[in-house]
Formats: C-alpha cells, structure tokens, sequence
C-alpha cells in the first residue's frame, strides 16, 4: 500500500491565481529534432554520415568536414561535468520564479560540449555524469545530467519534477471507466499515490464489474460522464473542472469493421461520436479551466492523456472505421496540445496495438495486457514525455510508418477484403 | 331559400355520440363543443402521456454487435450569441425509437410487407383512437418480471366491459415513476427484468379483440425478458403482423380511467419511417 | 607564418565620447549620429570630408551601417557593417587601415553605439543567436552572465585563481574610474563589497558583471599626411591581430584567440610585452582580462594568479590597465563596450586623458573580444598603438 502524499493546505480563496509561465520556446527547425526524440524520451544527436563527426549543438552541415548528411542517431549520454554554475538572476519569468537553478557545462565522451540542468544527485564538477532529455514546459526537449552510476527519477529533484506528470498526490479524471484498460489505469495510478480519481461512466444501467469492483477503492469516486453528451459533459467540468489535475480519456467505442464489412454508417457514427467528438467535447469543456489552473500550485492542472491507437498512425482495415476515428481523434489532440501548451499543460498521446479484451478477441498475439498499458499511462505521467508507443505491436507499426509509411499502408491492408 | 333553410337546420342540431363514424355532411358542434370543454376544463381535460425528450432518458439496450438505436442527443446552433445574435436552436439526434415513441408496423419482421405500415403511410384517422387502460401497478410492483395474461384481461372485461376494436390497450404499471435510469431498465446478468404481456394476452388482443395497438410505460411494449419467450417478443411480432400498432415510455396512465379516454398519438411523418417519437396525450373526461 | 604587411602611416586620431545613460528613450540612431556629430566638432571638419563609415551596434535593427548613411545623410566610399561585439572596435580598425593605406577612402569614422530600453538585455540576449536560443537560453535565461560563470568556475578549479584576486582588478578599475567624469560609477568599491556582494550566478557576484547602458563610442582613421594637414594630435597604429572561433576543441574557453596570433602583433608592431605602457582589455567579466593578460603575453600561461598578486593595476601602478575605468566601472554601452578601450587609448597617447595619466604612455594595447555564440567568446583581436613620436 503506497504512503499517501501529504494533502496540501486549501488554498486561501482570496488570493489571485497565478498565471502560468513558460521557459523560451524558439527553436530552430534542426534544434527540432531533439524535441522529436525528446517527445519519445530518447536522446540523440546529429552524426555526420560522411566523417562520423558528432553535432552540437544542431546544424544544418558537419562541423568537422562540411557535409550535408547528417542523422540523428541515439547517444548513450555519458560524459564529463566540466564546470556549473547556480544562478541567482534569470532574465525570464519562469526561471526568476524558481530560482536558484544548477546547470552545468558537460562534455560527452562523443566529443561535443552541452549545456544541461543538474539532477541534485549529480555532485560538484569535475565528474562522470550521463545526459537524458526530458520535456520541458514549453514542450521542448531540455536535458538533464543526471549521475553516472545510480539514475534517480526526475521527481526526486524538487525543481525536476516539475518537468513531470508525476501522479502522486495528484488529483485525476478517467472518463471512462468501463473498459479493461481505465480499469488497470485506476488501479495503477491509485498504486503510485494518487490522491483522488474520479471515474467517469456513461449509461449506468449497463452495470460492468471491473467498474464495480473500483467502487471499493478509497481514491475513487465514480462520476456520471458521457461523452456523446454534451450536457453531461459541460456539467462535470462545472462540477468538478476546478480541481482536475490530470485527465486522461480512456473513452473508446471499438468495433472491428471495414468499409464493407458493415452496411450503414451508424456503427461509424458512434465510433466518431466516442472517440472524435468526445475528445472535442471534452476539451471544449476542460481545456480553458484546465488552463487557467495550470500554475495554480501546489495543486495545479498538469497533463491530458489520451488513450489513442496505433492505428491512428495508419490504418488497420479489418478496423478500418475505428482506425479512421482514432486518426481524428489524433488530429485533434495535435490541436489540443497546441492550445494546451501556452499554459505548460503537457498532452500525453499513448498509441497501443491491439489490447487483450474483448474488441481484439480475434487478433493474433502479441496483445498488450491492460495492466501493461496502464502502467505505460503511470510511466509516461511520472517521466517527461509526450508520444507513447507501448507494446511490441505498436513499437513494430511505429518503426515501419517511420521507415516507409507507404509500405504500412500496404503491409496492413493485406488482409483487407 | 330551400338550401338556407337545410343549411340552418344543420347548423343548429346538436352532435349524438360524437364516436361514431362521420356522416355524409361534418358536424361542426361536435368539434366545438369539445374545444369549448376542453377550454374550459369542464367536462374534458388533457392528460400528457409523454416522457420529455432529454439526454438522460435511457434508450433501449442491444447486444453489442447489433446496430444501436441512438440515444437523444441536442446540439446547440446558437444562444443568443456570435453564431446567431437573435435567436436560439439546436440540432437535435435520436433513433426512431427514442424516448416516447410509436411502433408502425414495419419495424417487426412479421410486418414488412403490409401496405400502409410506415409511419408516412399510415391512416391518419387511426391517429385519434379511445383507450383501454389496464392497471397492473400493484402486480408489477411485487414482480418486475410481471406478465399480463388472456386471464387478467377477462376479469378486467368482466368488470369494465369488452374491449372494443380499434381501440388502444395501455398496460399501466407505474413503471414510469422509476426516475432513476437504472432502476428504469432494471438490468442485470440475466438481461432487462421489466413488465409485458405474454403471448396469449397478445393473441387475444390480435385475433379476437381486433385492438388499434398495445401500450406501455416501459421501454418496449414487450416485457424485459421476451426474447426468451415463443415467439420471441410475442407483443411485436403479432401486433405489427397484423398491421397494429406499439406505443411505449408513456407515463401519467395512473391518470386515466379504465375506460373513455382517447389517446391522440400522431408519429411524426418520417419517410419509410418505423416508428417516431411524438408527443401523446389523452382526451378525458371530466375534471 | 609570414607578417602581414605593416600599417606605416596610419593613424587614429579624435576620440569621442556621447555620455553613458542608464536607460534613454532614444533610438541607437541617436547616439551613434551624435558621435559622428562629435567626431566632425572634434577634427573640425565638415561631414563630407569622412569618406568611410564603419559601424557597430546591437540596436540599430532593422538598420544596419546602410540605414545610418541615409538617417545621417552621409554620401561614404567606403562601408562596414560590423557584427562582432566586443571585438568590433578592433577590427573596424583592421578594416579602415587597409582602406586609408590603398587610398579606398581617407578619413574612416569608426563609430561604436547602443541605445538602453528597460528591456534592451533580455530581448538581445534571447534572441542572440541559433545556437543560443536552442542550446543556451532555455537552460536558465541567465545570458552570458552563466556562460562566464561556468568559465569562472573552471578557471578558479583548474588554475588557482581566487575571488580576491579578481577582486583586485575590480577595485583597481574602479579607482581608475573615479577620476574620469564620464564613469557611470561614483562610488569607491572596496574589496569586502566586492566579495560580499549579491550572487548573480555563482562564483559571478554584482561587481563581475558589466551594467548595459546606452550611449557611443568613436575615433577616425586617417594617414598621418591628413591628420597633420588637419592639425589633429593623433597615434600610430603598430600592429593588429584578429582571430574567429580559435581553439574549437579546447573543452571550455581558458585561452583565447589572441594566442594564436600574438607573435604575428608583436612582430607587426616591432615591440615587445615589455614595451608596453598601459594596457586596455576588453572586460565584460573579470576572467575575460585574465585571458587577455595570458593571450598577450603579459603573463605566462597558468600563472595570472602571481601574476595579480604580485602587480598593482591602477593608472600610476605597476600595469597599468583599464585606465578609464573599463566597462565594469564606466558602463557598457553595447557594442560601444569594444570602443571604449581604443578611445581611452588614444588618450592616454595624446596626453588628453578623461582621468589620470599614464606617466611617459609610449606604447599601449587595446584587446577587443566579444559575441558568446554558445559557450565561448568567438571573437576576439588586438591592437598596438603608439603615441605620434617615437
């Protein structure tokens, strides 16, 4: 049983909120690759193909022999703290407000200097320490030294874990709790201290017993919500709108049809209605208040998880209206995190293959286990990254869509019919 | 002359037994007496038979697979706002079978191939129609799985009279007071645990009573657990085969008398329609 | 390597300076019109006679060297655009004595000038360069003031240095500054001040980082035929040296370009270190002069700690150095920041200094150094001057 996070003092009502800030945001388009690596926590550099020259910071031809064919490659990190600093100015409103800040100077073994913040377990310079990236709150990659030998969680550094969604003590909305998977989440999440989840269900009558058996948990609380509703959509955010800190959309209305393998439309429709217009309700709804609490600490909102599919990524045909609907839906979390992100709030995007439940019965294995998904939503809100690919299906799809996204398209409709 | 003095003598001789079929020439002192009653709640009232339309309303539950009636769904167009500065309007969604609705013939299997079974082709004069209401309110309160038989209807003739023809049969159960969704679809593993008639009482409505159509509070003018009955749901399949009719989600029964109420139940004028929701009230007499 | 051509008869003559101020409504355009304004007053000659412009400025945006011909109305042969910082001075200088000596122009205004809003730092600094705003900017905002907090860090660890002993510098600066007018600094700085003052970004304190102001900087260039027809008091230029991005894969900056190229200055300039009088540095932080010490050959490498101790640096000590005051106590007017050093220099060589006098000026070198791109100082170059008779 996890230690409960001590409960923050109530806030003092008359006080105004405090208005989100953000560290600079301009990047060049090549700096841009280290945000793309970053969204997937992974790190990497520029390679020159030519002479093997490392690259940093980024550029557009080799520093060494002026070639134009650079990759980004994955680099292991590890290097040496030549020097640091902790500043006690900051010419940028995020920073002034949370001063002092260590960052130091390192130089990788692979030859190229970086400027990094310090994880506090990293210790006075000189000293061996490894690079990670991780998100910051303008959603670009930032990096981090971290200890060579022991690696701590970001959230051990009071002024890292703000470059998390870390769960603890967080108060959370899944809007759905009927499937398999926001079950598993419910649980995972009331595993890593979790300090309240509300559980959101539609069509009360249909009465399921993984939800059930939620009612018992002393962090949840199951709530009316239904997505095709937009009343009932608005009424929750009013009522409970004001304390979200995370929301994550577990909400998805699967069936296994292609074009013709269904007549009508009306199937379609409720796929779209589910997973697109319900992710566009509930951000119409959510989004501003979520905003407008996003510095409002210690119990401020922090992140918008959805649970999306591989095959937003490019479509499954033997799903191929459900595939089309997380593809929307997709879209639109792209324009989600573009509004998101002004105020800091991080939208986390999990793309999955097919679940062991129901609606994959017929799907050959590897299936991913809910639970396994849960605890990737649980590691994606305690790290400091946005794109999730979990499962070996969805880490297959994304490598090919990656390579050649043409050929996936060609490889997933061989069984089409 | 000859023709005023006729045209007078028409006008001023009062209406007997309003009921019966229309003569060569209309009455109008029928018609306006009773909109002069029913103005002045004297001798008739109007008793609302119909449930609001409103996302909460429960819609009827079908296994996964199949194809799902929708729900009643309202999307604002605009409030009095920048999408439209003097007026408000929604966009409004449900199935046929939404809500307060009307079964046309069609919807049943048994039914498709009637002439006039659409809810655009039906008789409009079928529209108004007197009612019987049975009240098995106490019985389905003891047993939700209640079932209405042949039996309960010949003690009810016994003491309220033979069921006309053409006439509707509404099974009130109270079933309409349930405000709670989920106690109003009263579902569980076994399936939906709601009030209906059993075959038998659907036959002899059918073959020798020759009703207008069958009435519930419920969410279908079968019983919850008619799907495992011969034949499965009985009430629709040898209602609509015969060319009859289904009203359901009607509530506000318990305000009609047994006998001498007349339903007006127009579905709306859908295009190979099967049913429609529509707004269905009583004529009734008295206070 | 074989020294470049020498610079015979080119020579630098009419310091000026516009007045520092902390903040000014006025545009860049201001200051740097009102130094050629001072410039012509000075040499007493009409705006058509400078025939070459050379000009740096962080704020001129969107002008460039271009605008300002056409906001002052100048009609120029010869033009330059110079975006080097600190080491713009330096190598405006490099650039007009080539012109002057080829006859591609005859009098160059070298004009050095920047306007100071209340937001002028933060909106330089964040916007500074490619490598900055990826790399640099988002870890901490904290401008060149972390990036020379971690050269600071280094240097102290890996040679010894102490704060005392940047703090004598500082001091030493600022008692030179006392004496000149035009010092945007008044007040003494004793060395507990100066160690006990606020942390910016450690070991950086208060009196380690320049204060941005606005204001210009500027002197023409000339054959010594002209400026004795105009009857001017000017200096010999000896020798100059310019250096980009040297020692790429020295892991942090603890030498800096002048050490590629100090042989070739000297060699140019027909003297020695140990001929030299006084001693102007570019000083944007303390450990930037001791950079220039070593770079110069004032002292030998790993050695500035004895090096400090052992020399006294005000204007009658024993090396003296930023005799006006340097930009940590005159101010740093932007690019003007590189300006200063030559202007005070020409000075001290004529015998009009703003403050002290260096007893028997000689000889003297200016350093220019500037634009922290990422995580060093790319630019840098120097000078040797002379006064007129040898």
């Amino acid at each position: 049983m996890p230690e409960r996070a001590p409960r923050p003092q109530p806030k003092n009502p008359i006080l105004p909120t405090r208005q989100a800030t953000l560290p600079p945001a301009s990047r060049s388009r090549v700096a841009l690759g280290l945000t793309a690596v970053a969204a997937r926590g992974r790190f990497a550099l520029q390679v020159c193909r030519d002479c093997s020259a490392v690259q940093y910071p980024p550029r557009e031809v080799c520093r060494s022999c002026l070639s134009h064919r650079l990759v980004w490659r994955p680099q292991d990190g590890k290097g040496e703290l030549l020097t640091e600093t902790t500043l006690c100015a900051a010419q940028e409103l995020y920073f002034r407000e949370r001063l002092p800040w260590r960052i130091g100077l390192v130089r990788l073994d692979a030859g190229v200097n970086l400027v990094a913040y310090l994880h506090t377990g990293v210790g006075t310079a000189p000293c061996r320490v490894r690079i990670e990236t991780a998100l910051d709150r303008a959603g670009q990659a930032a990096l981090i030294a971290m200890p060579e030998k022991r690696r701590p969680d970001l959230s051990e550094d009071p002024k890292l874990r703000e470059l998390t969604c870390d769960p603890r003590g967080r108060k959370i909305l899944v809007t759905d709790g009927k499937t398999s998977v926001a079950q598993a989440t419910v649980q995972a999440l009331a595993n890593a201290g979790a300090d309240k989840i509300w559980i959101g269900e539609a069509e009360p009558w249909k009465k399921v017993a993984g939800l059930e058996a939620l009612r018992e948990l002393r962090q949840a609380t199951i709530v009316p919500l239904d997505l095709t509703d937009g009343g009932s959509v608005q009424k929750l955010a009013g009522e409970i709108g004001g304390k979200v800190e995370i929301l994550i959309n577990t909400a998805d209305h699967h069936r296994t049809f292609s074009i013709a393998a269904r007549r009508g439309v009306e199937t379609a429709q409720l796929e779209m209605d589910v997973n697109y217009f319900g992710l566009l309700r509930l951000a119409q709804a959510f989004a501003p208040v979520l905003k407008a609490r996003a510095a409002d600490q210690p119990t401020n909102a922090i992140a918008w998880v959805n649970v999306l599919s591989i095959f937003a990524l490019a479509n499954y045909p033997p799903h191929g209206t459900y595939s089309a609907s997380k593809a929307a839906a997709f879209s639109l979390s792209q324009d989600l995190r573009a509004e998101l992100r002004p105020a800091g709030v991080r939208v986390i995007n999990l793309f999955p293959g097919p679940i062991d439940d129901d609606w994959d019965q017929l799907e050959m294995p590897p299936k991913l286990a809910p639970a396994a998904l849960a605890t990737a939503v649980v590691q994606a809100l305690k790290g400091s990254i946005e794109d999730v690919y979990p499962g070996d299906v969805a880490q297959d799809w994304v490598a090919r869509y990656l390579d050649n996204p043409k050929g996936l398209e060609r490889e997933a409709g061989e069984g089409a019919r | 002359m000859k023709a005023t003095k006729k045209a007078a003598r028409t006008k001023t001789a009062p209406s007997k037994n309003g009921a019966r079929k229309s003569e060569a020439k209309p009455r109008p002192d029928a018609l306006h007496a009773l909109l002069r009653a029913v103005a002045a709640s004297d001798d008739v009232h109007i008793v609302d038979l119909a449930q609001t339309l409103s996302p909460e309303f429960p819609p009827i539950v079908l296994p996964p697979e199949m194809g799902q009636s929708r729900p009643f769904r309202m999307e604002e167009i605009s409030r009095y706002d920048e999408r439209g500065p003097a007026w408000y309007w929604n966009n409004v969604s449900f199935g046929e079978h939404t809500g307060t609705h009307f079964d046309a013939p069609i919807h049943w299997i048994s039914g498709r191939d009637l002439a006039n079974n659409t809810t655009d082709t039906l008789p409009v004069e079928h529209f108004i129609a007197p009612a019987c209401v049975i009240d098995c309110s106490r019985e389905a309160e003891a047993d939700a799985d209640f079932l209405l038989t042949d039996a309960h209807l010949k003690a009810w003739e016994k003491r309220h009279g033979r069921i006309p023809p053409h006439s509707w049969v509404l099974m009130r159960t109270d079933w309409s007071k349930r405000s709670d969704p989920v106690a109003y679809q009263n579902l569980d593993d076994t399936g939906q645990h709601t009030p209906g008639p059993n075959p038998d009482c659907v036959r002899f409505l059918v073959n020798e009573r020759d009703v207008l159509g069958f009435g519930t509070e419920t969410i279908g003018t079968d019983a919850g657990q008619a799907a495992h009955f011969s034949p499965p749901y009985p009430c629709h399949y040898y209602m609509h085969g015969a060319g009859k009719y289904g009203l359901q989600c009607l509530c506000n029964l318990d305000r009609l008398p047994p006998t001498g109420a007349l339903i007006v139940a127009a579905p709306l004028k859908i295009c190979q329609g099967s049913g429609s929701p529509l707004r269905v009230f009583a004529i009734v007499p008295g206070r | 390597m074989p020294v470049p051509a020498p610079y015979d008869d080119v020579v630098l003559a009419a310091p000026v300076t516009v007045p520092y101020v902390r903040y000014s409504i006025k545009s860049a355009h201001w200051f740097l019109g009102r130094a050629v304004a001072e410039l012509l007053a000075a040499a007493k000659i009409p705006k058509a006679r400078i025939d070459g412009l050379a000009v740096a400025s962080f704020t001129l945006a969107p002008d460039t060297a271009v605008g300002l011909t056409q906001h002052l109305d100048m009609t120029v042969r010869w033009l330059d655009h110079v975006p080097m910082g600190g080491a713009s001075g330096i190598v405006s200088i490099r650039r007009a004595a080539r012109a002057v000596q080829n006859g591609d122009a005859d009098i160059v205004a070298c004009i050095g000038g920047d306007t100071n809003h209340t937001d002028s730092f933060r909106r330089n600094t964040s916007a500074f360069s490619q490598f900055s705003q990826d790399a640099v900017y988002p870890y901490g905002s904290g401008g060149p003031n972390a990036s020379f907090a971690f050269l600071t860090a280094y240097y102290m660890r890996t040679y010894g240095a102490t704060r005392e002993d940047f703090g004598k510098l500082c001091v030493a600066q600022r008692d030179n500054a006392l004496k000149n007018p035009l010092a945007l600094f008044k007040k003494p700085l004793a060395l507990e001040q100066y160690l006990d003052a606020r942390l910016v970004a450690d070991p950086l304190r208060l009196f380690d980082c320049v204060m941005p102001c606005a204001g210009a900087e500027g002197f023409l260039v000339m054959r010594r035929a002209t400026a004795e027809e105009l009857g001017l008091r000017y200096v010999r230029l000896l020798g100059a040296i310019e250096r980009h991005n040297a020692f790429p894969d020295d892991p942090v900056q603890y030498r800096g370009g002048w050490v590629m190229d100090r042989d070739t200055l000297y060699a140019q300039a027909g003297v020695g270190p140990e001929d030299i009088d006084f001693l102007e540095t570019y000083d944007d932080y303390p450990v930037i002069n001791v950079l220039q010490f070593e770079g110069l050959g004032f002292c030998r490498e790993g050695e500035v700690p004895a090096f400090v101790r052992a020399n006294t640096f005000e204007v009658g000590g024993s090396f003296p150095f930023n005799t006006s005051g340097g930009q940590l106590s005159v101010g740093q007017a932007g690019a003007a920041g590189g300006h200063l050093g030559i202007t005070e220099a020409i000075r001290q060589l004529t015998g009009q200094p703003l403050g002290a006098q260096v007893p028997s000026a000689r000889h003297g070198v200016v350093s220019g150094f500037g634009m922290i791109n990422y995580d060093r100082g790319v630019c840098s170059g120097a000078v040797v001057l002379a006064a007129a008779r040898p």
